[in-house]
């Protein structure tokens, strides 16, 4: 937890200020001076482009997936089954190409954790993938065409009774659960209780137990896994927390692509007004996750307002006014926002400028979009970053690399405020391309 | 050219034009002449995708207005001569070591709107497994699709593979995804690329040569 002392009467500014203090001084103790002042430099490095400044060079940000087990020699299901095996992995990566910031092993998973909840919204190995790939999302119709009303009305309880029996094959008996807010008087109670004294919903609550159990097993090696890179290598974590834009809850996980995008013609109002009512619940995700990691960086990847995907009009009716609202939602808190614009937005970037939003406090980063065009919307606005192919780390030599980054700093790093990092996450590489990204932005990265 | 239906379809309208679909089945139009219909408003929206001016929702509406006539006129179609008038058989997977199959789904969807017929063989598609299908449903056109960048090394195994079969020259094959770009259509050795469900049309009818 940050210093939360009277933070009711902070300002906006000083709730940012306390909680970079966080980032810069954290509560770690370093194995070494040298690890401490490599970790004070970086992050001050990253503070600064968040800044608008310039920093002494630009920072070097990894994005990285499941890479780390590929380059360790081990498969996707061991990262995600074997704890150990997993730490040593991501130990290694950390070591290894020298970043600027750690690439956090937590993002993988759990394996039991998971299995033990049956979740059915992913695949993962042992779970319908082979065991040398990592997870993945499968898109369904979880939420009914006809269900907004009831997702509007309770959105808790919607998620609980509705949503989760439908994702979770371990909590398929919480249909029954009762409901909650009529759960105080004497009677109600005893009455409400009921169900939970059915074999089928005290097996679901015995399996969430034992995945809670899990949970803290997982996190005790994975959270030291973390502290320990940061304290040996000095590598400053970037990953305070994550939530999403609401047409991207909505469409990503509850209504599906296939359906969100049949509603925006036969029932726009209804997903106006889940949206509406998704928005807190996003903002308390991202300040929720920072205040238990003690880090300002919320990250949020951006899937369904993108270029292809939606016209300006639509962007502007279905996607920015609640992601706007997110934003805003999350920097009034201190935190910054970390948003990853996958695909392109070079219909859009004049949205990223809104006069509303705080200067200096937010990151973007890019995937696709024409960088040049994102340097001349959000200079003196936002920092950016990205545009480094994921591809070009896999199908690239390093030469090619190097004059890739080359080019990109020369191009879009003047000014300050950028931070190079690839445009998707790396699941797969060539480590010498890696090395030549890293290397290429120290030789020609230096302000 | 003023068309109740077309325009139905093409704006987006979707009560009114199943409704002109089951006049028109009233007043004894054909199924072929309504799914001409239908195919041009397809082509049309597409058009307008490529402008520009029409995006997936509305790709995705009208290939779920073109699926509900689908749906309407199949029990009638027996009725009339049987054409096999589609432009082509192609054979859809995700490839091994990837289980996405949105972005598939809506190419897939789009294809067959577009006059193709689509055979979806899945998602996490070994190359023992494309082989087998080629021999089996023996379409011109084989597509590769993934979301992972682990998938390319997938896709590149799969069309080698396919070639030690003896069977690249019996296929065209192309490749789709949110990573792909030339380079990595290069890199598998596939014989185009598309970076969504317009392009994909587009590809398809130039791999095998129906534009």
């Amino acid at each position: 937890m940050p210093n939360k002392e009277n933070w009711e009467i902070l300002s906006v500014e000083e709730k940012y200020q306390r909680r970079m203090e966080s980032f810069i001084n954290p509560d770690i103790e370093f194995v070494n001076k040298e690890a401490e002042e490599k970790y004070k430099k970086r992050a001050q490095r990253y503070r600064d482009a968040i800044e608008l400044k310039k920093p002494d060079r630009v920072p070097i940000s990894p994005n990285i997936g499941f890479y780390p087990a590929q380059y360790a020699g081990i498969t996707a299901e061991e990262a995600m089954y074997d704890y150990d095996k997993m730490s040593k992995a991501w130990k290694k990566f950390n070591n290894d190409f020298d970043f600027d910031y750690l690439t956090p092993c937590t993002g993988v998973g759990s394996g039991p954790l998971l299995t033990k909840l049956d979740l059915q919204l992913y695949k993962w190995p042992r779970h319908g993938t082979k065991p040398d790939s990592p997870f993945q999302c499968i898109e369904k119709e979880y939420m009914k065409a006809h269900e907004y009303d009831e997702l509007i009305e309770d959105p808790s309880g919607y998620f609980m009774r509705k949503y989760f029996p439908r994702i979770f094959g371990s909590l398929t008996s919480w249909t029954k659960l009762p409901v909650f807010p009529t759960f105080n008087e004497l009677p109600f109670v005893c009455a409400g209780m009921i169900p939970i004294g059915m074999p089928d919903v005290q097996e679901s609550f015995r399996k969430f137990m034992e995945a809670g159990m899990e949970a803290a097993k997982w996190i005790k090696v994975a959270g030291k896994t973390n502290r320990d890179n940061i304290a040996t290598y000095g590598l400053p974590s970037i990953s305070g927390g994550y939530t999403k834009a609401p047409f991207d809850i909505l469409g990503d996980t509850l209504r599906g692509t296939m359906k969100i995008v049949l509603d925006m013609f036969r029932q726009p109002e209804k997903i106006f007004k889940a949206m509406d009512v998704l928005v807190p619940m996003a903002i308390k995700m991202g300040i929720n996750a920072c205040d238990g990691s003690d880090n300002p960086f919320v990250k949020i990847p951006l899937h369904k307002g993108e270029d292809s995907f939606m016209s300006r009009e639509q962007f502007a009716k279905f996607y920015w006014p609640t992601l706007k609202k997110v934003i805003l939602g999350l920097t009034e808190e201190g935190c910054v926002p970390c948003l990853f614009v996958e695909g392109s937005y070079n219909k859009r970037l004049d949205f990223l400028t809104d006069p509303d939003l705080p200067k200096g406090k937010i990151y973007w980063y890019f995937d696709k979009t024409d960088i040049i065009e994102v340097k001349k919307h959000l200079t003196g606005k936002s920092s950016f970053g990205g545009n480094i192919p994921a591809s070009l780390m896999k199908t690239g030599k390093p030469d090619e690399v190097e004059e890739h980054v080359r080019t990109l700093i020369d191009k879009v790093a003047g000014d300050g405020g950028y931070i190079l990092t690839t445009g998707a996450s790396i699941d797969n590489a060539e480590p010498e391309n890696i090395t030549a990204m890293i290397a290429a932005a120290k030789r020609y990265g230096k302000y | 050219m003023a068309d109740k239906l077309i325009d139905n379809i093409v704006n987006m309208k979707e009560k009114e034009a199943l409704q002109e679909v089951q006049d028109m089945i009233s007043n004894n139009v054909s199924v072929m002449e309504i799914l001409k219909k239908c195919r041009t408003a397809m082509e049309s929206v597409g058009e307008r995708y490529e402008k520009g001016e029409y995006f997936l929702p509305e790709l995705m509406m009208a290939a779920e207005i073109m699926n509900q006539v689908t749906e309407i006129t199949k029990p009638l179609i027996q009725n009339e001569k049987k054409e096999e008038d589609n432009l082509g058989v192609i054979l859809m997977g995700t490839v091994e070591g990837d289980v996405h199959n949105i972005g598939k789904r809506i190419v897939n969807f789009n294809l067959e709107a577009n006059g193709f017929k689509v055979i979806d063989i899945g998602e996490d598609i070994s190359p023992k497994e494309y082989i087998e299908a080629i021999k089996k449903y023996n379409p011109g056109l084989v597509g590769l699709s993934c979301l992972l960048t682990v998938a390319f090394d997938s896709m590149q195994n799969t069309i080698s593979q396919i070639e030690e079969a003896g069977l690249r020259d019996r296929v065209k094959i192309m490749i789709g995804g949110a990573p792909i770009d030339d380079k990595v259509c290069e890199y598998t050795k596939a014989d185009g690329w598309g970076e969504d469900a317009v392009k994909a049309v587009k590809v398809a009818k130039q791999l095998l040569g129906v534009d």
